[in-house]
C-alpha cells in the first residue's frame, strides 16, 4: 500500500507494521512511559511512610523479583506476537483475548483523567510566575482554580481555566499521535525526554542550595529498620513498582510490538527499568530537600510537612515556591517536569488504544488516531474540567488505576503461566535475541512469587475499599464510577474480544506470517497448538 | 545529615545510578544488528 492509495482510502492499512527506526528510540519512548507523574509525586512519599533508607531494600527486592520480570513478560509477548495488546494475546491463544482489551479499556479510562492533571500543572507552571495562590495555596487549588464542589457527583458546571489548558494538552497529544510511531512518539520523546531531566536536574540542584534541605535528606534517608518486619511495607514497595515501570497494562507490550525482530530485549528493558528508578531516586531528593526548606520556614517538622500526590504537588510545592529564593524558578521547573513526564505517559497510555483498533480494524494510523483520540478528547472535556472533576479522577484512579491494573495483572499471570504454560516458550524468545539471559529463575518468579505478590496486594485494595467507603463519597458515587467502572471494564473486554477479526484486520497479515516462518525456524514452537499438545 | 542517612543515600545513588550505568554499558557492548535497521524504502508510511 503506497502513501497515496493510503490517503486516499482513508482507512487503508499501511503495508508494514510501523517500527521503532532505532533501538534508542525505543528505550527513550519506553522511559519516557514508566517516567511519570508517579515517579515525582509517589516515590518520595511512598519510601519516606515506608522506612526512609530502610525502604530501599524492599524496593530494590521488589524491582529485581517482580518489575524487571513482568516488564520482560511484557517485551516478551508485544515482541513475539508483534501486535497491540489485543492482537498479541488473541496470537497468544484465542481465550487469551480479552485480557488485551481489558488492558486497552483501562487505559482508556486512565487516559480520560490523566489529561486534567496535565493541565493543571501546566497552568501551575504560569501560577509559579504571579504566585496566584497568595496565602493559601490549598484554598486556591481547592475554591478559587478547580471550584470543587462540596458534594461528589456529576456536575457540568465548567470550570474555564482547567478546561482551556486540557482542550491544549488534547490538541498537542493528537497531533504527536497522528504522525505515527516514528514521526510522532519516538520525537517527542526523543526531545521531551532530555529536557525533563535536564529540567529535574537544575530543580534538584536548587532544592539542595535551599536553607533546611539537609533536614529534608536526612529525614528522607534515615532508616527505620523495625519496618523492614511489616509485610505492609513489602507491600508497598512491590505495589509502587509495579505502577512505577507501565507494566501489565499493555503500554510495554505495545511498544515491544514496534520493535524490530532482531532486537535486545533484556538490554534495553534493564536500561529501562534502572533509569524509571533512577530518576525516582532523584526525584526523592529534590522533593525531599524542598520539603526540608518548608519545614525550616515554617518552623514545622519533615514529618508534618511531608505528603504525596495531589496534595505534594498543588499544596506544598506552591507554598515552598512563595517562600523560596527563586521560587517562581523552582515553580516553573517543577511544574514543567510534571508536564513533560505526564504527556510522555499519556502518549504511551493513548498508543494501547490507537494501536489496539488499528490492528482490529485494519484502519491506517491518522483514521484510527483521529477516530479514537477525538471521542476519548471529548469524554475527558466533558467529564474532568468541572467542579466534581476531582472527585471523579480521585474514584477512577482507585479503582481502576489501582484496583484495577492489579487484578488484570494478576489474571495475566496466571493465564499465561498456570493456563497457557507460555512461559517456556517466552522464556525462549527472550533469550533468541537477548543479551541478558533468563533462565528457570525468571519462570519461578513470573509464576510463582509475582501472583503471590500481586494477589496480597489485591486482597489487600479490596478489603480496605470495601471496609470503608472510599474518600468519603457517598455509596452510589463510588458503586458507580469506582467498583461499577471497573467491573464494566471486565465484561467490556470479553464483549469486544466476542467481536471477530475482520478480513482487514492484522490478525493473518502477511508481515506476520513472516515473522512467523522465521521464528519458527528460529525453534519457536507453540506449546498450545493440537499436534504439539497431543 | 547523620552518618547512617548518607551511608543509604549513598548506597541508594551507587545502586541504581550505578545499575543503570552498567545497563547502559551492557547494551553499549551489544550494539543493534546493522542488518535489522531498515532501509528507507522499508520505512513504512505512517500517515
Amino acid at each position: 500500500m503506497t502513501k497515496s492509495s493510503a490517503s486516499r482510502g482513508g482507512t487503508a492499512a499501511p503495508a508494514r507494521r510501523e517500527t521503532f527506526s532505532s533501538r534508542r528510540l525505543f528505550i527513550l519512548s519506553a522511559i519516557g512511559s514508566a517516567v511519570g507523574l508517579g515517579n515525582i509525586w509517589r516515590f518520595p512519599y511512598v519510601a519516606y511512610e515506608n522506612g526512609g533508607g530502610a525502604f530501599l531494600i524492599p524496593y530494590l527486592v521488589a524491582l529485581l523479583c517482580a518489575g524487571i520480570p513482568l516488564l520482560f513478560l511484557d517485551y516478551s509477548i508485544g515482541h513475539r506476537f508483534r501486535g497491540s495488546a489485543p492482537l498479541a494475546y488473541r496470537r497468544l491463544h484465542r481465550a487469551a483475548e480479552p485480557i488485551g482489551w481489558w488492558q486497552v479499556l483501562i487505559c482508556f479510562v486512565i487516559a480520560v483523567y490523566y489529561a486534567a492533571i496535565i493541565a493543571w500543572a501546566a497552568m501551575y507552571a504560569w501560577f509559579s510566575i504571579t504566585q496566584a495562590w497568595g496565602d493559601d495555596a490549598e484554598g486556591f487549588f481547592f475554591n478559587n482554580y478547580l471550584h470543587t464542589a462540596d458534594q461528589a457527583g456529576l456536575s457540568f458546571d465548567f470550570v474555564s481555566s482547567v478546561f482551556f489548558p486540557m482542550l491544549a494538552v488534547w490538541i498537542v497529544t493528537i497531533v504527536i499521535m497522528v504522525a505515527g510511531v516514528n514521526k510522532g512518539i519516538s520525537r517527542a520523546n526523543a526531545v521531551i525526554l532530555p529536557l525533563l531531566v535536564v529540567m529535574f536536574v537544575i530543580l534538584v540542584v536548587q532544592s539542595l542550595f535551599l536553607d533546611g534541605a539537609m533536614e529534608g535528606l536526612n529525614a528522607f534517608f534515615t532508616p527505620n529498620w523495625d519496618s523492614l518486619q511489616n509485610p505492609g511495607v513489602w507491600a508497598a514497595a512491590f505495589g509502587h513498582i509495579f505502577f512505577s515501570l507501565s507494566v501489565a497494562f499493555g503500554i510495554m507490550v505495545t511498544y515491544s510490538s514496534y520493535l524490530k525482530r532482531k532486537t535486545d530485549l533484556t538490554g534495553s528493558g534493564m536500561v529501562v527499568a534502572f533509569a524509571n528508578s533512577g530518576f525516582e531516586i532523584l526525584a526523592g531528593i529534590g522533593v525531599f530537600a524542598a520539603l526540608g526548606f518548608m519545614s525550616v520556614a515554617s518552623g514545622q517538622a519533615v514529618d508534618e510537612v511531608a505528603s504525596g500526590g495531589i496534595g505534594l504537588a498543588f499544596v506544598a510545592f506552591p507554598t515552598i515556591v512563595s517562600e523560596a529564593p527563586f521560587g517562581a524558578v523552582l515553580g516553573v521547573l517543577f511544574f514543567g517536569s510534571l508536564v513533560f513526564a505526564g504527556l510522555t505517559s499519556l502518549i504511551s497510555i493513548l498508543e494501547v488504544i490507537v494501536a489496539a483498533f488499528q490492528d482490529k480494524l485494519g484502519w491506517s494510523r491518522k483514521a484510527a488516531t483521529l477516530v479514537v483520540t477525538i471521542p476519548i478528547a471529548l469524554i475527558s472535556l466533558i467529564l474532568f474540567p468541572t467542579t466534581t472533576g476531582i472527585h471523579l479522577l480521585d474514584t477512577s484512579d482507585a479503582f481502576v488505576n489501582q484496583f484495577g491494573i492489579l487484578a488484570c495483572a494478576l489474571v495475566t499471570v496466571i493465564v499465561v503461566s498456570a493456563g497457557l504454560g507460555s512461559l517456556p516458550r517466552l522464556q525462549k524468545h527472550l533469550n533468541r535475541t537477548s543479551t541478558v539471559k533468563m533462565g528457570a529463575g525468571w519462570r519461578i518468579l513470573v509464576g510463582g512469587i509475582v501472583p503471590v505478590a500481586l494477589g496480597y496486594m489485591l486482597i489487600n485494595e479490596i478489603q480496605t475499599k470495601s471496609s470503608e467507603q472510599y474518600s468519603g463519597y457517598p455509596a452510589w458515587f463510588n458503586g458507580v464510577f469506582g467498583w461499577g467502572m471497573a467491573g464494566a471494564l471486565i465484561v467490556g473486554a470479553v464483549l469486544l474480544s466476542l467481536i471477530p477479526w475482520g478480513e482487514k484486520s492484522k490478525l493473518k497479515d502477511a508481515e506476520y506470517e513472516e515473522f512467523n516462518a522465521a521464528e519458527e525456524l528460529d525453534g519457536d514452537v507453540d506449546n498450545n497448538r493440537e499436534d504439539v499438545k497431543a | 545529615m547523620t552518618p547512617i542517612a548518607i551511608t543509604m543515600m549513598i548506597i541508594a545513588m551507587v545502586t541504581i545510578w550505578g545499575g543503570l550505568g552498567l545497563a547502559m554499558w551492557n547494551l553499549a557492548r551489544h550494539p543493534e544488528d546493522e542488518d535489522e535497521l531498515p532501509t528507507p524504502e522499508e520505512m513504512p508510511h505512517e500517515l
